[in-house]
């Protein structure tokens, strides 16, 4: 092998080596949302809205999970309340209080829906989706094959 | 020299990898398509991520705009109150949100409502331990109704999540860390299943004389 193919050879993997680096500093950091705040995607991705994400520190500064989870009938499980905005109108769900009268009505409507979109249902920071269904980072359509083969579903 | 200086580029790439989870390689935006291959195939699989990818979260109670799940986009997203902001005056801990919500209401630094309406209503609290022992070496289990008792309702866990009833419940790890029995909670909303929280379930220590139970194929078929 000549002196100029080794050159070669060392400045490409060099460069590759350099490149490689260089991409991963600029690769977009984890998501640090908060522990337990749960995102909530039944319908809304399909309806053109932006995910509902529901803040549980906000909520339990406020109310024990009795409340939510014994008096209002919420289910301990992310999406599992096929909560839609007819039923909060009726003052069913997040409607009980966010009707005007104990908090803020559902005319503020990005308030809630204020998730990225694309973001599937889940429960954010818990153990079994970083166990099983790793942290995702909504990504554009061209992208989404990538995302899938690491493991996150999306349900509907 | 070839090899050398291949392998080195090969561990610069694999170091700074490990760095970088599987999505956030899917998540790169401005790469050509081979190079993202290229870096998927370098990075973790997801498969591998328990324990030693559980990475140490280096943000805490980041705000709304930039914890990665709200769309900085979305203008009401700054009108959001930002979790530190609440936080101030609460007691710490080292994992889950970073805040002991049990000591928080001990303490008085909170008082959230019980009913929905009612600032006066008084919760419905009942001081029952109970005592689970456990098969393995680690110390038995404390179950504290008091602390559950605390933030829920006796209709939360009896009957769908634990039969109200001694021995009726078959609970292991295993089962809390994907989401049943504690783990319907724990691991989700309330302390997090992590190395830092063992004690706080396991928090007896065994008697003295205690040894490890004999198998069923043992006690069937003692060597002696």
């Amino acid at each position: 092998m000549s002196l100029t193919t080794k050159r070669n050879a060392v400045w490409k993997s060099l460069v590759v080596g350099v490149l490689v680096y260089v991409g991963a500093l600029a690769m977009p950091q984890p998501a640090h949302a908060e522990y337990a705040d749960v995102v909530i995607n039944n319908y809304a991705d399909a309806a053109g809205m932006r995910p509902a994400v529901f803040p549980h520190w906000f909520h339990r500064i406020r109310f024990r999970c009795k409340v939510c989870h014994a008096d209002l009938g919420f289910k301990f499980k992310a999406g599992g309340n096929k909560i839609t905005m007819a039923k909060i109108i009726e003052g069913k769900f997040c409607g009980a209080c966010h009707n005007g009268e104990v908090a803020w009505s559902v005319e503020n409507c990005a308030m809630c829906h204020s998730g990225i979109p694309g973001t599937p249902t889940h429960f954010h920071g818990s153990t079994v989706q970083r166990l099983i269904a790793p942290a995702y980072k909504p990504l554009s359509a061209d992208k989404t094959k990538v995302q899938n083969t690491s493991g996150t579903q999306k349900k509907k | 020299m070839r090899m050398k200086v291949t392998i080195f580029s090969f561990a610069l790439a694999a170091l700074m990898s490990a760095g970088v989870q599987a999505q956030d390689v899917a998540g790169g935006g401005s790469f050509a398509q081979g190079e993202i291959i290229q870096l998927a195939a370098a990075g973790v699989s997801s498969a591998n991520t328990f324990n030693r990818n559980l990475k140490k979260q280096k943000v805490h109670n980041p705000p709304p705009p930039e914890d990665g799940i709200h769309d900085p986009e979305n203008e009401a997203t700054y009108t959001l109150q930002p979790p530190k902001e609440a936080f101030t005056g609460l007691p710490k801990t080292d994992f889950g949100n970073r805040v002991d919500w049990v000591k928080a209401i001990d303490q008085g630094a909170l008082k959230p409502r019980w009913d929905r309406v009612d600032p006066n209503e008084e919760p419905f609290v009942m001081d029952l331990d109970i005592v689970r022992p456990v098969k393995a070496s680690v110390p038995d289990v404390v179950f504290p109704h008091r602390q559950h008792t605390e933030w829920l309702f006796c209709s939360n866990c009896h009957p769908a999540i634990f039969i109200p009833q001694k021995g009726a419940n078959q609970i292991n790890m295993s089962a809390i860390l994907l989401g049943q029995k504690c783990g319907v909670c724990h691991g989700k909303v309330s302390f997090p299943i992590t190395t830092k929280t063992c004690k706080k379930c396991h928090s007896k220590p065994k008697p003295a004389d205690w040894k490890p139970p004999l198998s069923e194929a043992s006690v069937k078929n003692p060597w002696k």
